[in-house]
């Protein structure tokens, strides 16, 4: 950063032109040391429970250290990592760039969101430092909300506080794209990427006060001894499963929409291609959005839930898995008469659609109810959820951040180690999580400290797979943060891409554009074009 | 090195069936996404000299086949998938009946001549056996690789499971629920025998000496006196023969199927639903009867007059 340029970087260096900056840029930044950190702590403890599983009788931690390390890992990434990390971090960064304006509508709640995810992150993790959480991040009732012994409440209030950050997020998001488009931005020329965060918006709105009433509950059954969910006072655990999926159920959509709309960017840009049936993928995020909302039972097939509303949400969650499929089709059609390059961004790109492919199709197996009978709360549903979220997500916002990186930044990193560690995440990624498709088939169920020794051998192997994985997600931390300071200049627009974003300069000055944008062509014009 | 866990239940055949066939169908799709993506990305590398002219846009028919197809597929497995399902949840009205009890952090399962066990469960080959399982805490959840079956097991209700084994041998069954500390130590076996076999050890667990009537539930419904008013003509209250699984009509003129959970309401609380043409006079045993006095006491009414009360046919 030595040229004389103003840009949003070099606009104040002071503590506090960070932690009280309006710019939807630096909100962003702050986002992403946060979640960055976040998914260490989560990582760590998997590190750690994956040594435990190595021996079938793991002597590393005791069995309530185990619950809590497993717990630990899903309440942080599912909560404060996966849910906020595209949205926050890119689509902060982005939604403004891309729509051509200046900053979000609502600056100041968009800090206060920040600190309201930091306050509740600080909540939860501060339950850990003092004794922890052994519920699993599913928090099930009445284990959580009477018979363990734990900080259960702490870390409820904790998900519950985070919870508002995501609602002013989608609000001001949604708000943000209504009334801030450049001129000449019609609805049909937005990027994927701007559909995704939309879709992705109304489900934080509708789907997260639901969490936070249930956990609300649990606490408020903890502390006051009421019969919500407790049998013992007339209260219906089985409720609690509801509540807890009607959020839980979308919040994988809302983990998986920004994924996909990152990818919807990466694609056309590497291969130089429109995107490919981009009507019917805008339709598939609403329709997955919506449809989203209506399958939380197929987590409870095998709960005591009555047999037909087993049989409705079979079919419903038969129906949702379309609107995947139509994506990953366009997304490979795009790739038909292309002129394709194999930068950073786009191995993640594909990486992410091998695996969510693996993912979706797995999916299928839990939504049959006679199969899933028998794989439910196996490991077989920990390996799908995974190809879903890691191999899904985190290699969308991986792919993502590599992609975006010359604009946040203003920097290059070595495309060529770059392209290694998504090598080595796609590697460690399957050595990690397949076996656990066949253990899980063949019985071992999830959150088990000890295990039957016939499982070893899988359990062997994912562990050897978890150490590469960790490896290749030390990887980008350190050559993203040597490029931050080191890094060669990137250039306003390295890969040649279209969309708005790229029109400005690498890192954007602090109100974004020099001239108010207008725009008078479709999205992803790269017909017939060369790289930059 | 195993890739399937054994395989000792009727329904577990088709189960595995119909996996098989979900990994064809998945293994064909992933390699024809696969497949397509490398040859794409071989055939259109930008140093590649191909044919770039005319690139769709979109293309409408192209769209819908790739809709119609995978949905028309789906539709065939969601039904072959619901129809297992409810075969999994209708255990015929011949299964011998053993009370399974979950607690922090042990099974405990009774046949229906009182003989208990902990962690382990003896059954017959060959026969339909019914599982009626509740829990005396969290939620548990009784699974059964080997029968490719599981079913949650919860507080103050009750959840069914049932099987026919097709294999001789033991069978580890789990708890697959998570359920605190010792939630990965709740394991234990399946033990099927020959039906002989299981005969003598169903009678082996009796103390010599001790009166011929062991049913507990039996011995429970003789003891708190049910019989006196619950009479099969001319009783205060309704007839129990055979009343499991039969339509009841309430005198507010709803019907309602007596189940387990319907069964233990009216011994807990008979006022809640009243059957038509009898008086609202039982006293509430609330508090009367252990949990597992509870169980046992349903546990016997699902056999009660269906001439299954002793003991398992021979
Ligand atoms: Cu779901
Ligand atoms: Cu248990």
């Amino acid at each position: 950063m030595s040229d004389a340029r103003a840009h949003y970087l070099n606009a104040g260096h002071s503590m506090r032109s960070w932690l009280l900056t309006k710019d939807h840029k630096r909100i962003a930044l702050l986002y992403l040391a946060s979640v960055t950190a976040l998914f260490f702590v989560g990582g760590s403890a998997a590190v750690m429970f994956r040594l435990q599983l190595l021996t079938p009788h793991g002597h590393l931690v005791l069995p309530e250290t185990y619950n809590k390390l497993f717990t630990l890992h899903g309440i942080v990434m599912v909560f404060f990592f996966l849910v906020p990390a595209v949205p926050t971090v890119l689509g902060n960064f982005l939604i403004p760039l891309m729509i051509g304006a200046k900053d979000l509508a609502f600056p100041r709640i968009n800090l206060l969101s920040w600190y309201l995810f930091i306050a509740g992150a600080a909540l939860a993790l501060g339950a850990t430092l003092y004794g922890g959480v052994d519920t699993g991040w599913t928090f099930y009732t009445p284990y959580s909300s009477v018979f363990s012994n734990t900080y259960v409440v702490a870390t409820v209030m904790g998900i519950f506080v985070a919870g508002f950050s995501s609602i002013l997020t989608g609000l001001n998001f949604i708000v943000t794209i209504h009334k801030m488009r450049a001129p000449g931005l019609r609805w049909f020329r937005l990027p994927l990427f701007v559909w995704a965060i939309y879709a992705t918006s109304f489900m934080f709105v509708l789907a997260t006060p639901v969490l936070a009433m249930a956990l609300l509950l649990v606490g408020l059954e903890r502390v006051l001894h009421l019969g919500i969910f407790n049998p013992a006072l007339g209260g219906d655990p089985l409720l609690f499963q509801h509540f807890f999926w009607f959020y839980s159920h979308p919040a994988v959509y809302i983990m998986v929409l920004p994924a996909m709309g990152v990818i919807s960017e990466l694609i056309p840009c590497f291969s130089r291609r429109r995107l490919f049936g981009y009507e019917f993928v805008v339709m598939a995020t609403f329709g997955i959005a919506f449809l989203g909302f209506l399958v939380w039972g197929h987590h409870m097939f095998v709960s005591g839930q009555s047999a037909f509303a087993g049989l409705v949400f079979s079919f419903l969650s038969f129906v949702v898995a379309v609107p995947s499929a139509i994506k990953v089709f366009n997304w490979t059609a795009t790739l038909y008469k292309g002129r394709i390059r194999f930068h950073t961004p786009m191995l993640y790109a594909l990486g992410f659609i091998g695996l969510f492919t693996i993912g979706g199709l797995t999916g299928l197996f839990l939504a049959t109810l006679g199969v899933d009978v028998h794989v439910h709360d196996t490991y077989f549903v920990i390996a799908h959820f995974h190809y879903i979220m890691v191999g899904g997500s985190v290699m969308a916002y991986l792919g993502g951040i590599h992609y975006w990186w010359p604009k946040i930044s203003g920097k290059m990193y070595p495309d060529a180690l770059g392209r290694w560690a998504a090598v080595l995440i796609f590697v460690g990624f399957n050595l990690t999580f397949f076996p656990q498709f066949i253990v899980g088939y063949l019985g071992m169920p999830r959150r088990f400290y000890m295990y039957p020794p016939e499982f070893q051998v899988y359990n062997v192997f994912s562990t050897a797979g978890a150490s590469i994985l960790a490896l290749g997600y030390l990887l980008p931390l350190g050559y993203l943060l040597w490029s931050f300071w080191y890094g060669p200049d990137a250039g306003d627009n390295p890969w040649g891409a279209s969309g708005l974003e790229w029109k400005t300069s690498s890192p954007p000055p602090v109100r974004n554009f020099e001239t108010k944008p207008v725009v008078d062509e479709e999205p992803y014009d790269y017909e017939g074009g060369r790289y930059g | 090195m195993r890739f399937v866990p054994p395989l000792a239940s009727v329904i577990g055949s088709q189960v595995d069936g119909l996996f098989w066939f979900l990994c064809g169908l998945s293994a064909f799709f992933a390699a024809l996404i696969a497949g397509t993506i490398l040859f794409f990305c071989i055939r259109y590398r930008e140093g590649a000299d191909a044919d770039r002219s005319h690139p769709p846009p979109r293309n409408l028919p192209l769209e819908l086949t790739w809709i119609a197809i995978p949905f028309a597929i789906m539709l065939g497995v969601y039904w072959r998938g619901a129809q297992l399902f409810l075969r999994e949840r209708k255990p015929p009205p011949d299964a011998q009946q053993v009370l399974v009890v979950a607690k922090q952090w042990m099974w405990k399962t009774q046949q229906s001549n009182g003989r208990a066990e902990i962690n382990e469960l003896h059954v017959p080959l060959g026969r339909p056996t019914k599982l009626l399982m509740t829990s005396q805490d969290v939620i548990h959840s009784f699974f059964v690789p080997a029968f490719r079956l599981k079913q949650d097991v919860l507080p103050d209700r009750y959840t069914t499971l049932w099987f026919t084994p097709t294999r001789v041998g033991e069978f580890r069954f789990f708890c697959s629920q998570y359920c605190g500390m010792g939630h990965a130590s709740m394991i234990g076996r399946v033990v099927v025998m020959r039906p002989k076999d299981f005969e003598k050890w169903l009678a082996s667990g009796r103390t010599p000496g001790a009166p011929q009537e062991q049913d507990p539930g039996r011995i429970l419904f003789r003891r708190k006196g049910c019989v006196a008013c619950h009479r099969k003509v001319d009783g205060q209250g309704p007839p129990l023969e055979g009343i499991f699984g039969k339509t009841v009509l309430l005198s507010d003129g709803r019907t309602i199927v007596a189940d387990e959970d319907y069964l233990l309401e009216s011994i807990l609380y008979p006022a809640a639903k009243i059957v038509a043409g009898y008086p609202n006079i039982m006293p509430s045993y609330k508090g009367q009867l252990t949990p597992e006095e509870e169980s046992q006491l349903v546990s016997y009414l699902e056999r009660y007059g269906t001439g299954r009360q002793k003991e398992p046919r021979p």
